[in-house]
Parts: structure tokens; sequence; C-alpha cells
């Protein structure tokens, strides 16, 4: 078939789907066993130097800080990010410097709260290099793909624009219609950390609120590391099983993290602590405030319970359940200069 | 005379007007989202609004800081995934298309990637995220923007996301969906189209008290000005009142 046009972005994630197969038949267990470990351990175990690693949730909902801040705590050097709808988990692993490469769909972007001075800093300086575009529908059907085993996706999207010259992407000839159309090589991240609100001790998960991309991320990630709210009984997964969004064998690592998300907003159960975010957003404006934050949020504490206690304890946790179910209106500093 | 409204409003409730009852429109981050909100508060109730993240139909409380924030599905008809609403975006259900837009040029093509080139950039911008979707499956592409002659350009440095490319037919030749593409431009200073035959940008109306020396002077491109140009309608009390009550913070409307 004909390639009519292709783009100059780098393939990361990909392989051969008979390769993956037997890397799947090899590696993936399918035994239901406890797979409950630390954090540190996950991070250990499943995190090399250089690996391609993807974030679930929303870039700021439903993300695992917990993963996220472990990873800046062992040193992680020259990993790639899958930047899929990044925002403040992207913006503090590559503040770290933890990240030299980035595949964007979206990132260096705090949505309303504005830009992120800490990754366009380094993506402005060359220090986290852009290694290929494309956009948040491509990012997941490159997921997508991957879950199905093939090799690629089509889609009718990025064809025209420069996303598309940037990206990994290749134009064919349809065959059925006759018109061009995007093939989307599929995308098997090496790790994937996601955080959900509950889970057995083998993995079988549950998500509340929209599912975004995760049911296709979790199959397409070849290790996946669950952080969770909590760890519930297995009879009550199975009590709905419907409610299952990922099923054991996917998993490779589970961990309990109560506020596993914070700063992030955890739907139903706490919103984004503004006040943290600003602080980071205001620190991260210099390369000393972005050494200050991490000696004093990730360095500088024992574990994550310890983090929680320094960001406000209790009393803070308990405001942001008010604010995330509507029950307390929501402030920011980053408002107060909008006035 | 001072008028008694911001520019953020009248960019707010001009934007709602575009929108109609019983069509659906998906929804990107800020101004968008003020203005889906408002249109579902006064002349268009059953407007459906999709979020990226997988909120579909909801009843939004409060404005949302992002497209993914749980109140984007609250009390909503579905919280899905992604993939469900871009397919179904890309299966033609979608009405309408809501971006911001950083920097266009005359046919709609809209930069929010990178100022300069794009391995040395002098300014980073966020990237698609789903703007390059909407712009490709929406039917018709509503951009909300800031007009300067630095945004309005002859030439974007780079196209994130399609608008007429380069001219009638070339969305069709590249691929895209037929039919669809931006619909209307809205800025601080006036509402514009596209022309029917050229597919460039058209005045349609200016904002009360803009001139058309305004609209041309931040410009960077020709804009083309036909013999009629209407004046938008500036926001009711009832209309600055809902505002505020739908963002009560001032995120985006200001305070």
């Amino acid at each position: 078939m004909k390639v009519l046009s292709e783009g100059c972005g780098e393939l990361i994630g990909w392989h051969d789907p008979d390769e993956h197969r037997a890397w799947v038949r090899a590696n993936k267990s399918r035994d239901l066993k406890d797979k409950r470990m630390t954090i540190a351990d996950a991070v250990e175990e499943y995190v090399p130097d250089g690996a391609l690693v993807a974030l679930g949730g929303f870039g700021h909902v439903r993300v695992s800080m917990a993963g996220v801040y472990e990873i800046i705590r062992q040193r992680k050097k020259h990993l790639t990010l899958a930047g899929k709808t990044a925002v403040h988990d992207s913006d503090i692993l590559i503040g770290a410097g933890c990240v030299d490469r980035i595949e964007v769909a979206y990132a260096f972007g705090h949505e309303m709260r504005g830009l992120s001075p800490a990754s366009r800093r380094a993506v402005e300086t060359g220090q986290c290099k852009v290694v290929a575009e494309l956009s948040n529908a491509v990012y997941q059907w490159r997921f997508l793909a991957a879950m199905m085993g093939l090799p690629f996706i089509p889609t009718r999207n990025m064809l025209g624009t420069d996303t598309l010259k940037y990206s990994s992407a290749k134009v064919i000839k349809d065959p059925f219609s006759g018109k061009p159309i995007c093939l989307v090589p599929a995308c098997y991240p090496d790790v994937v950390f996601m955080h959900v609100p509950r889970c057995d001790m083998y993995g079988n998960a549950q998500i509340d609120g929209t599912i975004i991309e995760d049911f296709e991320l979790a199959r397409a990630a070849r290790r996946l590391i669950l952080t969770t709210e909590e760890i519930v009984p297995e009879s009550e997964i199975r009590r709905q099983p419907w409610q299952t969004a990922i099923p054991f064998f996917f998993v490779d690592a589970v961990v309990e993290v109560p506020y596993g998300s914070h700063p992030c907003q955890m739907p139903y159960l706490y919103f984004f602590d503004e006040e943290h975010i600003g602080e980071w957003l205001r620190m991260s404006k210099s390369l000393e405030g972005v050494k200050e934050y991490f000696d004093k949020y990730v360095y500088g504490v024992k574990d994550f319970t310890d983090y929680l206690e320094l960001v406000g304890g209790l009393r803070k946790l308990d405001y942001l359940k008010k604010v995330e179910q509507l029950r307390a209106p929501m402030t920011a500093p980053w408002l107060k200069k909008r006035g | 005379m001072k008028a008694d409204y911001t520019a953020t409003e009248l960019l707010a409730t001009v934007a709602s007007k575009v929108l109609e009852d019983g069509k659906s429109v998906f929804v990107g981050t800020g101004l968008p989202m003020i203005a889906s909100m408002l249109a579902q508060r006064t002349h268009a109730p059953n407007l459906l609004i999709i979020f990226e993240a997988g909120g579909i139909g909801p009843r939004v409380p409060v404005l949302p800081i992002s497209v993914g924030d749980s109140r984007t599905f609250h009390e909503a008809a579905a919280a899905s995934t992604m993939h469900d609403v871009m397919s179904l975006s890309q299966a033609g259900y979608v009405d309408y298309g809501f971006l911001g837009a950083a920097m266009i040029d005359w046919y709609g093509n809209i930069n929010t990637t990178v100022i300069g080139e794009h391995d040395h950039p002098k300014v980073r911008l966020p990237g698609s995220g789903g703007a390059n979707d909407v712009g490709s499956f929406c039917w018709r592409t509503i951009l909300l923007m800031r007009q300067e002659k630095r945004r309005f350009l002859k030439k974007v440095d780079f196209i994130t996301t399609p608008g007429y490319l380069t001219g009638p037919g070339a969305r069709e030749k590249a691929g895209l969906p037929a039919g669809a593409g931006p619909y209307r431009v809205i800025t601080q200073l006036g509402l514009y189209d596209f022309d029917e035959a050229t597919k460039r940008l058209k005045l349609l109306a200016v904002h009360p008290g803009v001139t058309i020396e305004q609209i041309q002077d931040n410009s960077e491109f020709e804009i083309l000005i036909p013999d009629h140009v209407g004046t938008t309608e500036p926001p009711t009390p009832e209309e600055r009142r809902l505002l505020r009550e739908i963002d009560p913070t001032g995120m985006a409307i200001g305070k």
C-alpha cells in the first residue's frame, strides 16, 4: 500500500504485534495472586531509567501523584513521557529533571491556571525534547491499537496539519472509500501509573466518574502500577463485576495510598488543592524555587503520610472533600491576580 | 460613555448566541464552557454538552477548572471515555466544536503548539490537546480568541488544528470529514464567519463602539468586509447575572 505522506515524529512505544504477543505470553501473569507492595518497591522494580512512562487520569484529575513523587524520590533519569493530557503530573516530573523526552498531545499548560513555568523552561532551553506531536484522540487511539494487538488504527483527524507532519503517523489511500486516511501506530508504554478509588489485592479495579482513556491505557501498558484510595475485599468487587474497569491480570502492582492523587482532583472524594498547586506554580518560576519545592515536599518527607501532614493534614483534606462535593466554594491563589 | 460590561462578558454572551437548542457542542476549557453553560441557562436548555474526558450531557454546577474535572460529569447523562466521545464526534454526532485559539490565519487554521521553530521554540505552547480532534470532527467549529496583529497572522508558525487549510476543498482533499470546518470566530472586536466561495475570514458584525478600521488594524491579513456589517447585542443585566452565577470566582469571566 502506497504511503501518501508521513510524519517526521519519532515512533515511540511501538512493537511488532507478534513480538508483543510473545512478550505478553512470557511476562504477564494470569495467576490470581496478591500484588500488594510499597510504592518504593513498585518503582524500583518496574521503572528502569530510560523507560517510556504514561500516567492515567487526566493530567491533574485522578493522577497517581504517589507514583510521580516516588519516581522523583528515586531520582529516575532519562525517562520518555507520554504527554497525553499532561498537566500537573508532567510539569512536576519534567521540573524534577526525570524526563528528557516527551511526545506531546497536551503538555506545558495548567488549563485554567495558565502555562507551566518549569516544563516550559525545560523545553525552551532544550533540556527536554519534544520527540513528536499528536492530538488527545490520537494518543488514546494509539493505546486502543495496542490493546487490540494491532499495528495501527485508522483515523480521520490530523490530516493536512503540522500536527501530523510532526507525528509518527502515516497517510495512505483507504482501499474502501478511496479517500486519504491517517494511520496511527500502536503505543505500548513500558510502565503506566494509575490511581483508582478502589481495587482488591489482585488488582481488580473500579473507577468512579469518567474513565478518560484508562480503559485502553491499562490494556496497552506493559507494566501497570495501581495506586488506590483503598484496597477492598475481593467479594466487594465481585458483587458488582460490571463496575470493574481493569481486571487483575493487566495489573503488576497494587499500592494502597489514601489521597494518593493530591494535589490533583479525585472525583467525588477531594478537589484540587489549589493552594498547593499555586505554591508550585509560584516556586517553579525559578530553578532555585524548583529545588526548594522538591527538597521540601519530596526529598524532605519520609513517605506520603508525612507529605499529607505537611500540606495541611486532615483539616486540609476535609476542606478539599467539601469543595469537591460542592459544600464549600473553591479558592485559589492564582484567582486573586485576575481581579 | 463607558460600557457597563466587560469585553469578556461580551465575548461570552455573543458566543452563547451562536449555539442552538437541541444540538450538541464539544467544549474546551474556559470561555467556551461559560458560553455553553450560559446558552443552556437562556435560549438553549437542551444543548447537549460533551467534554473530551468523557462527560456527556452534564448539568455543570459551576465553571470547571479542567475539561476532565468532576464538574464536567456532574449529574451527567453519562460519564464515559475519551474513546467514546472522540469516536462519536468522528461519526458525525457533534454539531458544534468550541475552541480557544492563540493564533489563526485567514482560513481559520489554528496554532496552539509553538511560536518560532518547532525544534527550537521561542515560546512553547501546550500543543493540540483535543483541539485538532474538535477542528477535524465537529460539523461547525467556533473559535474564541483575543484579536491582535500578532494573533491574526498571514501565516501561522504551526498548523495545530485544521481550519480550511489552503482554501476551498482542501479539507476534503486532505481526507478530513467532508462539509465540516470553522464556522464563527469571536474576538473582543467582532464576530466573523467564513466566505462561502473563498473560505476566508469575513466580518459579520462589530461589537458596540468598534470601527471597521479597528477590525483591520488588529489583523496582519486582510479581513473581508461585506457591504452590510451588523452590530452585536451587548450583554443584558440578566445575562451578566447568570455569568456570575456560572463563574462565581471569576475564573474566566474576571471580577
